[in-house]
C-alpha cells in the first residue's frame, strides 16, 4: 500500500525527467559524469541520496526492489530505503537477488550473475576518481576532456614504491571503453571484474556531489594496473565460515577479546540461500534432527 | 475527439515510468527495438515519438520541429504537453522529424570536450522499421546486433566524434529503438 501522499516513487515529475535525461547522456558516453540537478531527499547525504534519486527515477509499478548496503539486506540504510521505495512507490521488495528488477546498492555487486533486464544502481559518495589527486573540479574536468590519466598512474606507482603492491583495495579505479577513468564507487576490488561485460544496466547515482553516470550492458571496464604489477582481485584467504563458500568476498567478524574471529560472506542473500541448499561452514555445523 | 488537450499520459507517473523504461533500454542496447506506449499525439508524430516527449521534453529544455513534423497541431500539442520552448537547430537539446527533414544533422550541438553530455538528442521518425542495412557493436551490445538505420555514413561520421556527438532515438509506429553515439555501425 502506497503512500497517496507522495507523487509515485516520492520525486515529482519534472526532477524525474531532469533524472532520466542525465541517465540517458550517461548511458551514451559511458563512464562520463554528467551533472545533475540533485535534490534534497528525506535522509542525510551520505546515505544514498544520489542512488535514492536513480533508483526513483527508474522505478515502474512492476518493479521488484532489493536494497543492499555492503552485500547486506538487513542493515539499517539497506532497510531504511527499500521501506522508503515501498511507502513512496507501493513496489514489491525482495532480498533475493534473482527475484529483483531494480536492485540499489552500496558497495557491493551481488555474488549471483545479474542478468539482462535488470537495473543495478550504485551509490557514489565521490564520483570523481581524480579528486583526491587534484582537488579542483576545472582541472578535473579538463583532465577529462584530455585523457589526461598519467596523475592516476602515478598513484598507483607510488602504492608499489611504498608497499610493494598496489595497495588500493576498494574504489578501484577503471577505464571505460578505452576512453573515461571511472570511480566504480567504494565497491572491494573483488568486485571490479564483474563491472565490464555485465548483462545488466548499471548506473551510479551520487547526490551530494551531482553527478550521475553509468554502463550499459556488456561494457568493456579494464582495471587499471601495470604489466608487471597486473590487477589482482582480492579477498580474505578463508572460507565463508557460515556456508563454506570458498569464492566469496568475506566480512571479518570480531567475536570476542580473545583473537577469536570469523569470516561470513558479506552477501547475505548468497549465504543464505547456500545455507538453505545444504552448504554448511566451519561455525554452521550439520543440523541434526 | 483529437484536439491539443488530449492524447497526453492519463496516469504521468507511472505510464512516464514505463515509457522511460523503454528509452533506457533502447539507449542502453542500441538497435534493440523496444515497445513504447501512453501517447495518442497528432498526425504525423507517432505514438512512440509521442511517449518519447512526454517522458523526457519539459520546460527545462528547448525542442526543435523538423520542417516534417512543424505542423500547427504539433505545436499546439507540444505547447499543452511539454512546454517546451521551439528553437532552431542549433540551439535545440531535442529535435524531432523524419531523417530528411532534421538533415544536415552537423548543424546540431555535439556538446564540448568538458561537457559532452550537452549535445543533442534527435527523435527520428521512421515509416517503418524495415530489414536491416547495418551492423551495430560497442557498448550495450554483446556481439552484434543489426538494425535498419536511415543513413549510414552521417551515422559513422557522428560516432568518429565520440566521446562527442549526437544520440539518436529512432521511432516508428509504437516502437523505439536507440543510437547512441557510442555505437559503431558498418554497412551490411
Amino acid at each position: 500500500m502506497s503512500d497517496q501522499a507522495y507523487n509515485f516513487a516520492y520525486l515529482d515529475e519534472a526532477t524525474k525527467r531532469m533524472i532520466r535525461r542525465a541517465i540517458l547522456k550517461g548511458l551514451a558516453v559511458p563512464g562520463y559524469q554528467v551533472p545533475f540537478a540533485s535534490r534534497e531527499m528525506p535522509m542525510p547525504y551520505g546515505w544514498g541520496t544520489g542512488g535514492v534519486q536513480v533508483t526513483a527515477a527508474c522505478l515502474t509499478p512492476e518493479d521488484t526492489l532489493k536494497v543492499i548496503d555492503q552485500g547486506a539486506d538487513d542493515t539499517t540504510n539497506a532497510v531504511s530505503i527499500r521501506t522508503f521505495f515501498e511507502r513512496t512507490a507501493g513496489v514489491a521488495t525482495t532480498t533475493q537477488t534473482a527475484q529483483a528488477s531494480v536492485i540499489q546498492t552500496r558497495h557491493r555487486i551481488p555474488e549471483e550473475p545479474l542478468r539482462a533486464g535488470q537495473i543495478l544502481v550504485y551509490q557514489v559518495p565521490i564520483p570523481e576518481p581524480l579528486r583526491f589527486l587534484e582537488p579542483r573540479e576545472s582541472e578535473t574536468r579538463k583532465m577529462h576532456a584530455l585523457e589526461e590519466y598519467g596523475l592516476m598512474h602515478v598513484k598507483l606507482y607510488e602504492d608499489i614504491a611504498r608497499h610493494g603492491e598496489i595497495s588500493t583495495a576498494y574504489a578501484y579505479p577503471v577505464r571505460v571503453e578505452g576512453r573515461y577513468v571511472m570511480d566504480p564507487s567504494p565497491i572491494p576490488k573483488f568486485d571490479n571484474p564483474k563491472l565490464g561485460n555485465c548483462p545488466a544496466i548499471q548506473l551510479f547515482g551520487a547526490g551530494r556531489e551531482q553527478r550521475i553516470y553509468a554502463l550499459p550492458p556488456y561494457c568493456d571496464v579494464v582495471s587499471l594496473d601495470f604489466e608487471d604489477h597486473p590487477f589482482t582481485p582480492s579477498k580474505a584467504d578463508h572460507d565463508c565460515d557460515l556456508c563454506g563458500c570458498a569464492t566469496s568476498y568475506l566480512d571479518e567478524v570480531i567475536t570476542d577479546d580473545q583473537g577469536g574471529r570469523m569470516f561470513v560472506c558479506s552477501d547475505t542473500d548468497f549465504c543464505e540461500t547456500r545455507r538453505d541448499a545444504g552448504h554448511r561452514g566451519r561455525l554452521s555445523p550439520e543440523e541434526t534432527a | 475527439m483529437q484536439s491539443e488537450l488530449s492524447g497526453g499520459f492519463t496516469q504521468a507517473p507511472q505510464q512516464a515510468a514505463q515509457a522511460f523504461r523503454a528509452c533506457l533500454e533502447a539507449m542502453a542496447r542500441p538497435g534493440q527495438v523496444q515497445a513504447i506506449r501512453g501517447a495518442a499525439p497528432p498526425a504525423p508524430l507517432s505514438p512512440a515519438a509521442g511517449a518519447v516527449l512526454l517522458t523526457l521534453v519539459d520546460q527545462a529544455v528547448t525542442l526543435h520541429l523538423a520542417p516534417s513534423h512543424d505542423t500547427p497541431a504539433i505545436r499546439a500539442w507540444v505547447a499543452f504537453h511539454c512546454g517546451a520552448q521551439l528553437v532552431d537547430a542549433e540551439q535545440a537539446d531535442f529535435a524531432l522529424g523524419t531523417w530528411a527533414a532534421l538533415g544536415p544533422i552537423e548543424r546540431f550541438a555535439i556538446g564540448t570536450p568538458d561537457y559532452p553530455d550537452r549535445s543533442a538528442t534527435l527523435i527520428v521518425e521512421m515509416a517503418a522499421f524495415g530489414a536491416a542495412n547495418a551492423r551495430l557493436s560497442g557498448p550495450g551490445i554483446a556481439s552484434v546486433q543489426e538494425a535498419d538505420l536511415p543513413a549510414i555514413p552521417a551515422i559513422q561520421q557522428n560516432h568518429a566524434q565520440f566521446p562527442l556527438g549526437l544520440d539518436f532515438l529512432l521511432c516508428s509506429g509504437a516502437q523505439v529503438f536507440g543510437l547512441p553515439r557510442s555505437t559503431k555501425v558498418e554497412a551490411l
